[in-house]
């Protein structure tokens, strides 16, 4: 089971830690939220927790919880930009349709 | 569809329920927007990657509007219906503004505020701010993906009321919700992180392209205090401009240059200016419409030459912060670059040998304003990290007072008191029987109010008649954080009360509020002597009113030489009052009050036993 990242993601990431001047490394996760019943999380990370699984992805640090794995393993996240805006973009496998407005999708 | 941002731990929003928030930077020249992104602060760019957008609008003849780079064309091809340096306008009414006559704008004059006539009909600066403000917001929200929760926008330190209200009423215009109106010299200092820095106090010098401000703000336990402002409204990057293309005129031998050609050889001067930043001598080579042509070399040292008195103009207001912060230069823990005016190198090394230490300048000048906008725009909605929970405090640039009898401005908040402040003072009834009071508040450091500036008016009506002295009338000043000022009256034995808030009305430009510091400062001693003498005149107006009335209610409690001393003594001291020899009026005062002694003795002896008369000693 492993989730990844695209190299540019690793890129823009490691980059924001080094300004943020501190964090371990980037924690993905879903929650039960949303308009498609679940949304994705992503934050920064100062300190892995126990049951977390640590995966290096381009020498970037991806932090999940159990349970989210379940519902992110072979997700690749990109980071993109579109049109004037720019930001990460989970590639879900899982995902069997999203919302339109790409926060939140259902298994 | 949204892409998704890195949030700090445990902050990721719910679907759809992304706070957004950005920082305004609403130029003279050129307006920014900023964010917060995974943590960092960004400048939000166009298309083009461009971040700065030229605070120009032009109102197209049969409709439409161009804006920033889009409408920079038409400041030659229509200059009537292209709006630049809309800000020199925000909350100013047509006498404020100097220079009116060069200007190719149709004003109208309505009472109070300017308004501008172009080929879509009347605009106000509010209007004409506000669709920078909305291209700058639609900018964001392409840029964000999703609907903004709110906005900081930046205005000078020395904005007025008027002018605060004016900035806030076009955010509004332009659909932005607006947190804050933040100082700009404090916006400077949040993006360089001196939030998170060690306590001291900081100098922000700010030389933009036509105007200098310089703030000295203070850090104490995450708190932003600003301790003092000055400037120099008309002192930026385009007088160094200026002074080159007046060299070049001098020594390249040519004749008067057109209008155009002086257009040209003007951004020609600009252009080799910023050059000579990064390299030490650069040609100035332009052919002339009139077919002359200027072949120069501008070496680095010539242009410090040329330049140097501008430089060290510079210095007079900072001199002025600091003494009005009462510090030297030696109590500046550091100085943050703003503008980018800054760039010059001799400019970096005045201001280093100065303060004798190295400013901070590894932000980029033009953007610094914009990114610390954004970062408190970040905290205020709540997108802080944790142990983050700074507040920002500023101060007013003017006194604010009400007019007293006799034109005397007593000042109730001072000159320089941290924002939000609320200060209270009572008042009393000059007259027997008065039932209204009328306010005056007015705003500046003179004695005199003709000679500070008027600021609003209203009246308390419904207080009880009583004697005059006794009333109690609790008048209490706010100004909110954002430098906006309500005005409350309350007669404290009945309860009524009456309020005001300031609005736009008329306004001030920067250069006359410098004007009046100067001239509280020039003036302090003939104003201490008005002051005097017009005390002098109250009193003497106070005790004529006193007399009159006990002469007419128990005259005949004098004989008739005692009556003819005092009338003699009344009718020479109204001859004084009007005089300015305040101390022939302090004898006349005195004089009188020494005639009248034992008559208001006698009067309070008859009413003691007009009172007495007819009661036993049990019922008293």
């Amino acid at each position: 089971m492993s989730v990844t990242l695209t190299e540019r993601a690793a890129r823009h990431i490691s980059n924001f830690i080094d300004k943020r001047g501190k964090g371990f490394g980037v924690r993905l996760g879903i929650k039960t939220s949303g308009c498609s019943g679940m949304a994705y999380k992503l934050e920064f990370v100062d300190q892995a927790l126990d049951g977390d699984l640590v995966i290096d992805s381009h020498g970037v640090k991806i932090v999940i919880d159990q349970k989210s794995l379940v519902y992110l393993d072979g997700t690749e996240l990109d980071y993109v930009r579109e049109g004037l805006n720019e930001g990460f973009k989970f590639n879900n496998p899982n995902a069997k349709n999203q919302c339109g407005c790409g926060e939140s999708f259902n298994v | 569809m949204s892409l998704l941002q890195i949030a700090e731990p445990g902050q990721s929003a719910a679907p759809h329920k992304h706070r957004l928030a950005i920082g305004i930077d609403l130029g003279t020249t050129n307006s920014l927007v900023a964010t917060v992104r995974n943590g960092i602060a960004v400048c939000l760019t166009d298309e083009q990657g461009r971040a700065l957008m030229p605070s120009v609008v032009h109102y197209r003849d049969g409709g439409g509007i161009e804006l920033g780079f889009d409408a920079m064309n038409a400041r030659v091809s229509d200059p009537r219906n292209t709006i630049v340096s809309v800000k020199r306008f925000m909350g100013r009414g047509l006498a404020d503004v100097t220079h009116i006559e060069a200007m190719p704008y149709v004003f109208e004059g309505i009472p109070g505020m300017l308004r501008l006539r172009t080929v879509q009909g009347s605009k106000s600066p509010v209007e004409i701010s506000a669709e920078l403000l909305r291209a700058l917001r639609e900018r964001a929200e392409a840029s964000l993906g999703g609907e903004l929760t709110g906005a900081v926008v930046t205005v000078p330190a020395y904005f007025d009321d008027a002018q605060r209200q004016a900035t806030r009423d076009a955010a509004r215009l332009a659909g932005l919700h607006v947190l804050r109106l933040l100082n700009e010299p404090t916006a400077a200092a949040v993006a360089y992180g001196l939030d998170n820095a060690s306590e001291g106090v900081y100098a922000v010098f700010d030389l933009g392209g036509g105007t200098f401000d310089l703030s000295i703000l203070k850090l104490t336990r995450g708190v932003f205090e600003v301790l003092s402002t000055n400037g120099d409204t008309s002192l930026g990057g385009d007088d160094f401009d200026h002074r080159l293309y007046c060299w070049v005129l001098d020594n390249a031998r040519i004749a008067p240059p057109s209008a155009e050609d002086a257009r040209r050889l003007q951004m020609a001067a600009r252009a080799v200016k910023e050059l000579l930043t990064v390299s030490e001598e650069t040609p100035f080579r332009l052919r002339l419409d009139s077919g002359e042509e200027v072949d120069l070399t501008v070496t680095r040292a010539a242009f410090f030459e040329m330049t140097r008195p501008l430089v060290q103009k510079t210095l007079t207001p900072v001199k002025r912060a600091l003494r009005d912060a009462r510090l030297s230069p030696r109590d500046i823990k550091g100085v943050v670059m703003v503008g980018g005016a800054t760039r010059m190198p001799h400019i970096q090394r005045a201001v280093a040998e100065y303060f004798g230490q190295e400013p901070l300048t590894n932000l980029d000048p033009d953007k610094v304003v914009a990114l610390g906008a954004a970062m408190q725009a970040n905290a205020l909605v709540g997108n802080r990290r944790e142990n983050d929970h700074w507040l920002l405090l500023d101060v007013i640039p003017l006194s604010l007072g009400l007019e007293t009898m006799g034109g005397l401005s007593e000042k109730i908040i001072p000159r320089n008191a941290t924002l939000p402040v609320a200060r209270a003072q009572e008042f009393t009834t000059f007259k027997d029987g008065q039932t209204a009071m009328s306010f005056h508040v007015v705003q500046g450091e003179r004695e005199l109010v003709a000679d500070c500036r008027s600021l609003a008016r209203f009246e308390l009506r419904g207080i009880p008649p009583m004697a005059a002295g006794v009333a109690r009338i609790r008048v209490i000043f706010q100004v909110d954080a954002d430098g906006l000022l309500s005005v409350s009256a309350r007669e404290t034995s009945t309860g009524v009360e009456a309020s005001i808030h300031v609005k736009p009305s008329y306004g001030l430009t920067d250069d006359e509020i410098a004007g009046m510091l100067r001239s509280s400062l020039e003036h302090a001693g003939d104003d201490l002597t008005a002051r005097a003498l017009r005390e002098q005149q109250v009193e003497a107006e106070r005790l004529l009113e006193a007399c009159t009335q006990a002469l007419a209610a128990d005259g005949e409690l004098l004989d008739e030489a005692e009556r003819a001393a005092i009338d003699a003594l009344i009718a020479r001291l109204r001859q004084l009052a009007p005089g300015n020899d305040a101390t022939a009026l302090s004898d006349g005062i005195a004089a009188l009050s020494r005639a009248t002694e034992s008559f208001a003795t006698r009067r309070m002896n008859r009413a003691l036993s007009t009172a007495l008369t007819g009661h036993n000693i049990d019922e008293l």
